[in-house]
């Protein structure tokens, strides 16, 4: 397992150690957050450099499917068109991955066989995170156990609000002790943790505690992504890997929905942490619909003409 | 303090806007252009429509389609009386409207004002009538109940006439939601503001919000990105002239749009019901009867 670097190696040492590190960090501004994702979002995108951000933008997205009424036949579906978004136009990039919950990881494994087009699976009593621990390594082995390369987990939420941090740390670190070779999404919910602070504060805890991404939401709440939230986390892994060699990723999920959203997006990306994350490996996008407004966009910058939801695949 | 006379009041100018997703807002692009009465005098600026508003009013236009094609015809028909009502209210104010545009007296303008009323009421009873028209019960040669019915189109781009403001909108508007399409519509390039103020009337009555999204601006470079555009079904060509018409069915055949070519028309002529047909298909349902009893019927 990996140790965090000297600097903060003492950080984690006690629940009052690691409180006093997490509000020790600056306070944010919130408008002037506010104010600046909004400012990045005018940003005018045209011609090759909107077709290079649309290509982009499909490869990083974690096509997801987390419903109750998810079947193998959905999860087949979805997994074909991870792997040829639009079949009608054969350089259309892969996306990165494919989220489902543990039990329908084998049926993802199997469909995307031989492919680019990785398995994410969410773990750890998601979406809720009400569990005991061992149920939550429990459901995080039998995810990587499935064949899942990639594992989303939540924290507990009630921990973080009631100034618990060491126990969302020691959690994080044994989940990711138990996913192994998996690399480790940590879902702060940014709608329930109130303040900007929180969201900072759980970044920080988050990647100490050995997060490979962290992630803004599950997309069950009112609140999801914002530009706001995620400029935030991003100027918080930036920050972390200038302290500590180590990159984390930024995966923001949840109502993502056009291609205008997604642009704005790789643009704080570009702006704040800067290119070395403008791959599919250091940030994604939790979304679902998002893709097929993206291979619309892209079927008008290649044919001139505006198409509709008629030429896309209904999930 | 003394109230405000007549001659010292600033005048209250109006904004005119789109109306796309039933709301009302500005060009995307943020483009406006100079809109003149018939002698030339300016009357307002009116929004200089860029393909981008096409665009979002194709979709607030799609949108609105499942509910507005889903309600029942007489719930339809009772929303376009509304309509009716409402243009009724406004009346004093299309008939300064269409006098400016059209360079009509007083006298005139209200005669064609009270002509499109009563045109709107008209189709406004037609909604649950055409069914019995075009549709009905076939005879075929078999065991079956065959059944054809008319359903809507789905989203159908209008090229408002250009000659009349008002009369000609309505006759090419009404028509095209009675029957449950929703309607992108291309005001007059020359005379607008008639179109832009019905946007505000059908905002005021019961119409849902993208059901009619009237766009302004230069008829040839608002239409050409509608043409081409995948996901509208059909093309009403009236107000477009006879070479951009033909560039225009040449863009439109691309995913088979249903064309409405422009024909030489009088608006105050009986309207007849070909342009309630012209953007409706045939849905025509196979029913098995089972065996045919002794008395020739299975019923």
């Amino acid at each position: 397992m990996p140790t965090i670097t000297p600097a903060f190696a003492d950080v984690a040492a006690s629940d009052g150690a690691l409180r006093r590190f997490l509000h020790g960090l600056p306070g944010v501004d919130a408008v002037g957050l506010e104010a600046r994702a909004a400012s990045l979002g005018t940003r005018s995108i045209k011609t090759t450099a909107k077709a290079y951000a649309i290509d982009l933008a499909i490869s990083m997205i974690d096509l997801t499917t987390l419903e109750g009424a998810d079947t193998p036949g959905k999860v087949r579906a979805l997994a074909a068109k991870a792997q040829h978004p639009d079949p009608t136009d054969r350089t259309t990039p892969a996306t990165a991955a494919v989220c489902v919950y543990p039990d329908m990881a084998p049926t993802a494994v199997a469909a995307l066989a031989g492919s680019t087009v990785k398995v994410a699976s969410v773990a750890t009593a998601f979406p809720a995170g009400r569990a005991s621990l061992a149920v939550k390594l429990a459901d995080t082995r039998d995810a990587v156990a499935a064949g899942a390369d990639e594992i989303d987990m939540v924290i507990d939420r009630g921990a973080f609000l009631a100034g618990h941090y060491l126990k969302v740390y020691e959690e994080i670190r044994a989940v990711k002790e138990a996913a192994g070779a998996a690399r480790l999404k940590v879902i702060f919910e940014t709608g329930e943790l109130s303040t900007y602070d929180n969201i900072r504060r759980a970044s920080w805890l988050g990647m100490l505690a050995g997060a490979d991404f962290i992630k803004t939401s599950t997309g069950k709440v009112g609140v999801n992504a914002t530009p706001a939230n995620t400029l935030l986390m991003l100027e918080a892994v930036r920050d972390f890997r200038a302290q500590t060699g180590v990159q984390v990723g930024v995966k923001p999920a949840g109502g993502i929905r056009t291609s205008k959203d997604a642009v704005k997006f790789l643009v704080l990306v570009n702006e704040t942490a800067g290119a070395d994350w403008l791959d599919s490996h250091w940030f994604r996008f939790g979304a679902s619909s998002l893709l097929n407004d993206l291979l619309m966009q892209r079927q008008k910058l290649s044919t001139g003409r505006y198409s509709g939801p008629d030429y896309v695949t209904v999930d | 303090m003394s109230t405000v006379d007549a001659t010292t009041r600033l005048s209250v100018l109006k904004t005119y806007k789109l109306y796309v997703g039933g709301k009302f807002p500005r060009s995307e692009s943020g483009r406006v252009y100079e809109v003149t009465d018939s002698k030339g005098a300016w009357l307002a600026n009116a929004p200089l429509s860029s393909r981008k508003d096409a665009r979002d009013a194709v979709v607030a236009a799609r949108k609105a389609f499942g509910g507005w094609s889903g309600a029942t015809a007489y719930n339809r028909g009772q929303v376009l009386y509304r309509v009716a009502e409402m243009l009724e209210g406004r009346r004093g104010q299309f008939v300064r409207e269409v006098a400016d545009a059209e360079g009509l007296s007083k006298q005139k303008a209200a005669a064609a004002v009270d002509a499109a009323v009563d045109r709107w009421v008209w189709y406004a009873g037609w909604t649950d009538k055409i069914a019995q028209v075009v549709g009905g019960a076939n005879p075929v040669a078999g065991p079956f109940f065959n059944l054809s019915t008319p359903e809507p189109t789905g989203v159908v781009t209008v090229l408002a006439p250009q000659d009349s403001s008002f009369l000609g909108l309505v006759s090419v508007i009404a028509p095209v939601i009675a029957t449950g399409n929703t309607a992108v519509v291309v005001a007059s390039e020359r005379s607008p503001l008639p179109a832009l103020s019905l946007g505000e009337v059908l905002a005021t009555s019961d119409l849902p919000g993208g059901v009619v999204n009237v766009l302004s601006g230069r008829t040839a470079e608002i239409a050409a990105p509608l043409a081409t555009h995948q996901d509208v079904n059909g093309i009403d060509l009236t107000g477009a002239d006879e070479v951009l018409a033909k560039e225009l069915e040449i863009a439109a055949a691309d995913n088979l749009k249903r064309v409405l070519r422009p024909r030489a028309t009088d608006w105050t002529g009986d309207p007849g019901t070909h342009r309630l047909t012209a953007f409706l298909e045939t849905k025509t349902v196979w029913h098995p009867t089972g065996a045919v009893g002794a008395s020739g019927s299975s019923y």
